[in-house]
Parts: structure tokens; C-alpha cells; sequence
């Protein structure tokens, strides 16, 4: 079932995310076991579920920042986990890694931006010194990208003078600015103020709508992932225990565990 | 004994540039080559082998705990006659003195980078930003700009640890001084004149280092 991509360089592979019988161990805690989830090419899923489920680690997974314990991810048609060494599978070596990384991009809970650098700074360093632009045409697409999330007057300005809503916007920026196809959001309102999750969340929703990404959220905000995704994926203890379109999962879940999750996020 | 003002303004001009000349390359010569090294040896300690770790551990536990005169000694009188190198006097104290603080220098670029947070590393990962890139570019600015104020002190350890390098024959103020007295038996002008020089130059340095601190903190 695997698309081919030499055989037909034009063919979208079926699947821009894939999960293979994934696992993951800290010490002995297995976190995930057996996952199998595919997500398909401007797909754009939510994965809720109670905390410790394992959300974070399967983004983790999918940025590189974790490292399988058995099984394999695919992302758009290529081995992400592992690289084919003769007829065998070994785990994928860091130039194997920072080729097939480019497909994706995260945006942080607590933002991450590189205190050292302006706002500009932030957004040009990894076009300028991965994608090798120029730095004219990466502050001209760091411009319009600021424009876009609302700080076009912030560039000069830096990380620690701005707001945690303010920060998050030119971490999103920052993201968007490798081109990635895949874009992982983890709990990214959760550190700001509550007047400050609005903006942020029309932001992503517009980025969303626009259709050309593909996205995996995880978010505790139930009426924000109603509005961005195509497809929720309910989780507990590392295993999908329920998944379909938003309005099924969130007005007739089918499981117990769903409904239960449920009623207790929309309590707080 | 009484303080003689005349002899004071004779000998503090000699004081001043011969002297003066030799503490200060002394000291900026060592400072250069311990905040170089101790870089150097602090990226080695995060080495992923162990065959790098465990002898860069070792050696700057090695001269960490022995002191920096048996360190000169070594340098000066046996290792030229046991391999053959010959420095001149300065430059060995440079070396010395250099190495010596490297050890320590090391310690406190160990100490920034590992307060850099996790998620400045992840960031940088997500960026796909090359290994190196992400040393010049994210985890040494902030690093080192956390340990100013410590390689400041460190600055203000190697210019009033400088004098030590008398036991190699290297005259500076200090040394300059104990000579310029040992003509007639009469230290009290020039042993004055650069104890005040010492006090004078690492007073206002501590408070500015000081200083430092508090404005990074905030
Ligand atoms: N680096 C780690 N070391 C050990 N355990 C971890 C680590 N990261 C996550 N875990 C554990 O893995 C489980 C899943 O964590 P996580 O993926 O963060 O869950 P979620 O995002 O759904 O809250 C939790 O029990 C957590 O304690
Ligand atoms: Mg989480």
C-alpha cells in the first residue's frame, strides 16, 4: 500500500503521516505501544486525551526531538525513524534526519524563541542558514509573515520585551518560515493569559483554513479544535480509543472513556 | 621608617611602563588563552566519546588541585630539559597562568551552557539548524553571555594571581618593585606604590563586575 515516490515523482504519496506498530520506552514506562495512525496530506487532526496519554511524545516523535523503540514512521512516503541500509532497516543517522526533518515544523508550548536574537533574527537564522537564502529575500518573507501574524512594528524588537501572545505569533511565524508540509502544535495557549488565547487561536485558524499544511494539534481547548481539524483522535495510555470528525466525537462519542474525558475538560 | 614623597615620584615612572608593560601582557595574554581554551575544554567534557571525556576530566582536575606555582616550576626548569622546549620566560607564564585558569574558565562555560534551556535545543532542532550552527548561533551567545560576570572574576584572578610568575624570573610590578627596594633596603615607596596599583585596578573591576551581574539578572 505504500506510494512509491520514484515510481511516479507527481503521485501524492497516500499518506503524509504514518505510524507503523510504533513504540516508545522511557526507562520501563511504556508510553506507546503498537501504534498504528495514519494522517493523509493536508489532513488536519487533533489529539485530545487526558494528560500522559502520550500526545506530546507522538509529536515529539514526528519532530525528531524522540527516537522510536520499535516500529517506524513514515512521513510523506519516507522512512523519518529509520533509513534503508541494503535490505535493512537501522535507525536513521542525523544526515538522514535533517533531510527529512524539513517536512516539519513545531511551534512550542512555552515558544522557545531564541532570546539571543531580535524578532527578525528569529525567523530569518533557519531559512538563511538551512534553506540557504538570502538574507534579502528571507527578511522580505520574514516581513510578510509578521504582517500576517500582526507584529509587521515588532521585528527590531526583542523576545523578552513582547508578550507571551506576542511571542507565540512570531513562533508560529518563525515555523512557517522553513515551508514545512506537516505543523505540530502542542498545547500552544497554554502558557498565556487567557486574553491573549484568542488572538493566538484565530491566528492558527486562518493558517488552518488556508488548507495547504498539515496539521497535528494537541489542545485541552475543545471548541478550538471543533474549529481547525478535520479529524479528532482521542487517546489514553498511548492507544487511539476513539476517532472521528469533530462533531461526532465531541456531541456523540461512542466510548466511555471519551465521554468521560470530555465532561471533565469542559468542567474547568 | 618614613614615607619619602621625593622617592616615591622617582621610581614611579619605571614602575609605571617597565613594569606596568609586563603585568599587563601578562595578564591579557593569559586571559586570552584561558577564555580560548576553557571553551575548548568545556565543548570537549560534552565530547560524545569517553576517550575525550575521561582525560580532559582528569587533566583539568590535575591542575585544578595542584597549585599554580608547582605548575610554573614544571614549566620553567623541568619540561625544557625533559623535552627540549625552550619558551622565554613571559611567554611560559603566559602558558602557565593560561592553562592554569583555562581549568577553571572551563567549569564556568560548562556551567552556562548547561543552564541554557531544554527548549532552546529543541527549538534549534525543529529549525533543522546544522549541529555547528546551533553552537554559534543559540547555545554559546546565551551561554556566555549567563557567565560574563564569572569570567570577569576570572579577569581580576589572573591579573592578581600575575605576580606569581616572579618565581620564573619575570618581573612585573610587583617583582619590579621588591627589586627597586633591594638596591638600598628601602621598600616601603615601591612595595607601597604597587600594592596600591593591585588595589587600584581590581577594586573598581570587582564593582563593575558586580555590576555586570545585576543588570544581566534583571
Ligand atoms: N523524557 C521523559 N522521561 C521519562 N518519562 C517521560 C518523558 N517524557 C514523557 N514521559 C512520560 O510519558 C508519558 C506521556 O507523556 P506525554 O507524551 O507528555 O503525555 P501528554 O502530552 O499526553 O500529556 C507521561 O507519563 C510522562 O511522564
Ligand atoms: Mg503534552
Amino acid at each position: 500500500m505504500k506510494a512509491d515516490p520514484k515510481a511516479d515523482p507527481t503521485a501524492e504519496p497516500q499518506y503524509m503521516i504514518r505510524f507503523d506498530k510504533v513504540g516508545k520506552r522511557y526507562g520501563d514506562h511504556q508510553v506507546l505501544r503498537d501504534l498504528d495512525f495514519t494522517v493523509r496530506p493536508r489532513e488536519r487532526c487533533t489529539l485530545i486525551g487526558p494528560s500522559g496519554s502520550g500526545k506530546t511524545t507522538i509529536l515529539r516523535l514526528l519532530m525528531t526531538l524522540e527516537r522510536v523503540t520499535s516500529g517506524t514512521i513514515e512521513v510523506d512516503g519516507e522512512l523519518l525513524s529509520h533509513m534503508r541500509r541494503g535490505d535493512r532497516l537501522v535507525p536513521a543517522d542525523e544526515k538522514h534526519l535533517r533531510r527529512v526533518r524539513r517536512k516539519v515544523g513545531m511551534v512550542f508550548q512555552q515558544f522557545n524563541l531564541f532570546p539571543n536574537m531580535n524578532v527578525l533574527r528569529n525567523i530569518t537564522e533557519a531559512p538563511v542558514r538551512v534553506l540557504g537564502r538570502s538574507r534579502e529575500e528571507a527578511e522580505q518573507r520574514a516581513m510578510e509573515l509578521l504582517e500576517m501574524v500582526g507584529l509587521s512594528g515588532k521585528a527590531d524588537a526583542h523576545p523578552g520585551r513582547l508578550s507571551g501572545g506576542q511571542q507565540q505569533r512570531v513562533a508560529i511565524a518563525r515555523a512557517l518560515a522553513m515551508e514545512p508540509e506537516i505543523l505540530l502544535l502542542d498545547e500552544v495557549t497554554s502558557a498565556l493569559d487567557p486574553e491573549l488565547v484568542a488572538g493566538v487561536q484565530s491566528l492558527l485558524r486562518d493558517i488552518a483554513s488556508e488548507g495547504n499544511l498539515t496539521i497535528l494539534c494537541v489542545t485541552h481547548e475543545m471548541n478550538f479544535a471543533r474549529d481547525i481539524s478535520d479529524r479528532v483522535l482521542m487517546f489514553d495510555h498511548g492507544q487511539i480509543v476513539e476517532e472521528g470528525p469533530p462533531e461526532k466525537i465531541f456531541s456523540d462519542p461512542v466510548e466511555q472513556r471519551t465521554r468521560d474525558f470530555l465532561q471533565a475538560v469542559l468542567q474547568t | 621608617m618614613t614615607w619619602d614623597w621625593g622617592r616615591a615620584g622617582e621610581i614611579a615612572p619605571e614602575l609605571f611602563t617597565t613594569g606596568l608593560k609586563v603585568t599587563a601582557q601578562a595578564t591579557l595574554g593569559a586571559a586570552v588563552l584561558a577564555f580560548l581554551l576553557g571553551l575548548v575544554l568545556a565543548l570537549a567534557l560534552r565530547a560524545p566519546t569517553r576517550w575525550v571525556r575521561l582525560p580532559v576530566r582528569v587533566l583539568i582536575e590535575l591542575i585544578r588541585s595542584t597549585p599554580l606555582l608547582a605548575q610554573l616550576f614544571i614549566l620553567y626548569y623541568v619540561l625544557p630539559s625533559a623535552l627540549g622546549i625552550t619558551m622565554g620566560a613571559l611567554t611560559t607564564g603566559i602558558v602557565g597562568l593560561g592553562v592554569h585558569y583555562a581549568c577553571y574558565t572551563a567549569e564556568v562555560y560548562r556551567a552556562g551552557i548547561d543552564n541554557v534551556p531544554k527548549g532552546q535545543w529543541e527549538a534549534a532542532v525543529a529549525l533543522n539548524l546544522p549541529r555547528l550552527r546551533v553552537w554559534t548561533s543559540v547555545i554559546l551567545p546565551q551561554a556566555v553571555r549567563k557567565v560574563l560576570p564569572a569570567l570577569g572574576n576570572n579577569l581580576i584572578g589572573i591579573f592578581k594571581e600575575s605576580p606569581q610568575l616572579a618565581l620564573i624570573t619575570v618581573v612585573d610590578v610587583l617583582g619590579l618593585a621588591r627589586q627597586l627596594g633591594s638596591e638600598d633596603f628601602r621598600y616601603l615607596e615601591p612595595l607601597t606604590l604597587a600594592g596600591l596599583f593591585f588595589l587600584v585596578v581590581a577594586i573598581p573591576s570587582s564593582i563593575l563586575v558586580r555590576r555586570l551581574e545585576r543588570r544581566l539578572e534583571s
